[in-house]
């Protein structure tokens, strides 16, 4: 205020002053001076090598959920009984000695080696992941569970995203007496432990991906919501966005043109910490028995189902485990090469 | 102070009554039935509903429910152990998985705590390996992994610890299971200590401290030290969480009689009863817990009690 009277006594301010600047330009500084930043920050991501291996990663987990179930030529749902419990076999390492089908099966009087291809006379037949006990190829199931998995994962992270940042950045940008309410009722649903939430969810609803899918949206966004009102606040009192409101900008603007550019980076960090949390939990579900319904596929459900014959054909575990923790492994470079981009 | 404790205390009893409400509502909603007996006819299961009162509306259900809770009662198991009083059930299996599930949180702590400094304050090549492996193995592999890995390769190859929980010898029975749930928590706190201490020995009153010549163990322990884990204990309530949902599942795998095996067993068999007794057991811990770490972390840091709110 005391600054306009001063201004005022060098400059006499006309009408076209108070005019608000026209949404063209307006949009045009901001991407200015955010670009800048963000072109940095991605610099500064790429240039360390754990996030590229991060990327590369989840890359290629990507790329094989998408192509990898049709790779094997077997489908992921054909049960073949007289190929049960086959170990893996993969081409050329089986003339070198390993992988080549045969498993140490432990019997009372000690481990014996056993190559079923042999005993069934398929020698010339090759399952790269061996199959499971209904003589279903393992690399197509790992990768279709891949797939359903990353779905699951990724659309209830994006729904979450979506609420979670919505609620949070009109908590924080309007403060006051909503974001009192707003905080107390988020604070009511973020006491309930997700395991409980989850749980009762499953129990009332059908199993299935969808059902899979609201359970981790309803104890997700809070998470969210937390983290974008924390950055509102910060970013709410900066000189750019009195300048905006100075300027004559809405409430719309600001959020969106002003406020959403600026908290982005937090929200995309995020989004690479609940994702592997959302594959965790959904493999928590199978294992409970609320998972996926029997006969379709999930990480979940491969790794329980490895699980319960692990301890006789091990091969049957390993694949989906490894593809789980590289799945973590993946985004949690991904998430702190970010958050080291970003200071 | 005093109203700030106030607020989370009330906070905390709304919440309760809210979770047992939601909890109840959803029930109502559950497909199946307890009694799915073939041999029962109409009108012997008319009869079971009218004896445990299923047949009153569901409002009616709700405060007594509620009413019978205050009493220390929460109804009887309807398929499980029938006519068994669930508290009862919990009372006999409660205690072990809170010994499973304490014992993981305080070898995780300490071990993570101590991971954190040493790799804070010797920044040697080696220190860093082990630090990055430990960390990246706790992080990346999920508990029940972890369990199956130590069961595979310990216990039935190796044959040197037992694969299934027995009450007669909790001691080595439980090794296995604690060891896989420590893991995630020692990798957890690891992390968050060493960030906190690196920041605290880069601060400028570290620096001052230094400047004015106070001996390298006194730094040690009263600064750095004590400004590193006051933030760690904020931690706890999270990694409360963790080990639940990581002890439901290792329970099953190692066939350990604790609340989480009940859950799953009353999950499958629809006793209502049973899930929401253990559901709100679950939400009255963590809630509990988290009020407890609050009013702890507001009298280690006079932050908190000076500015009456946290956020």
């Amino acid at each position: 205020m005391k600054k306009v009277t001063e201004a005022a006594s060098v400059y006499v301010p006309t009408a076209e002053d108070f005019v608000p600047v026209s949404s063209e330009r307006k949009t045009d500084t901001s991407a200015e001076s955010v670009g800048g930043s963000r072109h940095d920050t991605v610099k500064k991501f790429f240039a360390q090598k754990s996030a590229v291996v991060g990327v590369v990663i989840l890359a290629l987990l990507v790329i094989m959920s998408i192509i990898g179930p049709y790779l094997s030529g077997y489908d992921y749902a054909d049960q073949e009984l007289d190929r049960s419990n086959l170990a893996p076999k993969v081409p050329v390492f089986s003339e070198m000695g390993f992988l080549n089908g045969s498993e140490l099966l432990p019997k009372t009087t000690g481990d014996t080696s056993h190559n079923r291809y042999e005993e069934l006379g398929i020698s010339d037949v090759y399952y790269i992941f061996g199959t499971d006990s209904l003589g279903r190829d393992m690399f197509s199931r790992c990768f279709m569970g891949l797939r359903i998995s990353l779905i699951i994962a990724v659309v209830s992270t994006l729904i979450n995203l979506f609420i979670g940042m919505n609620y949070g950045i009109i908590s924080g940008y309007f403060g006051g007496m909503a974001d009192v309410i707003m905080q107390r009722i988020a604070d009511v649903i973020g006491s309930i432990p997700t395991l409980v939430v989850v749980t009762l969810l499953m129990l009332v609803m059908e199993p299935g991906m969808g059902s899979i899918i609201l359970a981790l949206m309803l104890s997700g966004w809070i998470e969210m919501s937390q983290i974008a009102r924390a950055q509102v606040l910060n970013v709410k009192e900066m000189e750019y966005i009195q300048a905006a409101r100075t300027l004559g900008a809405g409430h719309s603007h600001i959020i969106f043109g002003e406020i959403l550019p600026n908290i982005i980076g937090k929200m995309i960090t995020q989004i690479m910490i609940s994702i592997p949390a959302a594959v965790f939990l959904e493999a928590f579900l199978s294992f409970v028995g609320l998972g996926m319904p029997p006969g379709s596929c999930s990480l979940g459900t491969l790794l329980s189902d490895g699980f319960k014959s692990v301890l006789i054909h091990p091969y049957q575990l390993i694949p989906s485990a490894i593809l789980m923790i590289l799945i973590i492994v993946g985004s949690h470079l991904v998430a702190n090469g970010l958050k080291k981009a970003a200071e | 102070m005093g109203k700030y404790l106030l607020k989370k205390i009330l906070i905390s009893i709304m919440t309760i009554f809210v979770i047992l409400l939601i909890m109840f509502l959803l029930l109502q909603f559950m497909p199946g039935s307890p009694f799915n007996d073939d041999k029962l006819s109409p009108e012997q299961i008319e009869m079971m509903r009218q004896k445990y009162g299923l047949d009153q509306p569901v409002i009616i259900r709700f405060f007594r429910y509620v009413a019978n809770m205050f009493k220390g009662d929460l109804g009887v198991s309807y398929s499980i152990s029938a006519n068994t009083p669930i508290t009862t059930l919990i009372a006999r299996r409660f205690p072990v998985t809170m010994e499973i599930g304490l014992v993981s949180l305080c070898i995780g702590t300490f071990a993570g705590v101590v991971l954190g400094l040493l790799s804070a304050f010797f920044r040697s090549r080696v220190m860093n390996v082990i630090y990055s492996v430990l960390t990246l193995i706790g992080i990346a592999v999920p508990s029940y992994l972890l369990a199956m890995f130590l069961s595979y390769c310990l216990g039935f190859r190796a044959n040197l610890l037992p694969m299934l929980y027995d009450v007669r010898d909790p001691f080595t029975t439980s090794i296995m299971p604690v060891a896989a749930l420590s893991f995630m928590v020692m990798a957890i706190i690891g992390q968050f200590t060493k960030a906190e201490a690196m920041d605290v020995m880069n601060s400028d009153y570290v620096l001052l401290a230094r400047c004015q010549g106070l001996k390298n163990s006194t730094i040690m322990v009263k600064y750095i030290l004590r400004n590193s884990l006051i933030p760690v204990i904020t931690m706890v309530g999270n990694l409360l969480v963790g080990l639940l949902t990581g002890s439901l599942v290792i329970e099953q795998m190692f066939s350990i009689p604790g609340i989480g095996t009940l859950l799953t067993q009353a999950i499958s068999s629809n006793d209502y009863n049973v899930v929401l007794g253990l559901c709100f057991l679950y939400s009255g811990m963590y809630i509990t817990v988290r009020l407890v770490l609050d009013i702890l972390y507001c009298f280690a840091d006079p932050r908190v009690r000076l500015g009456g709110t946290k956020s």
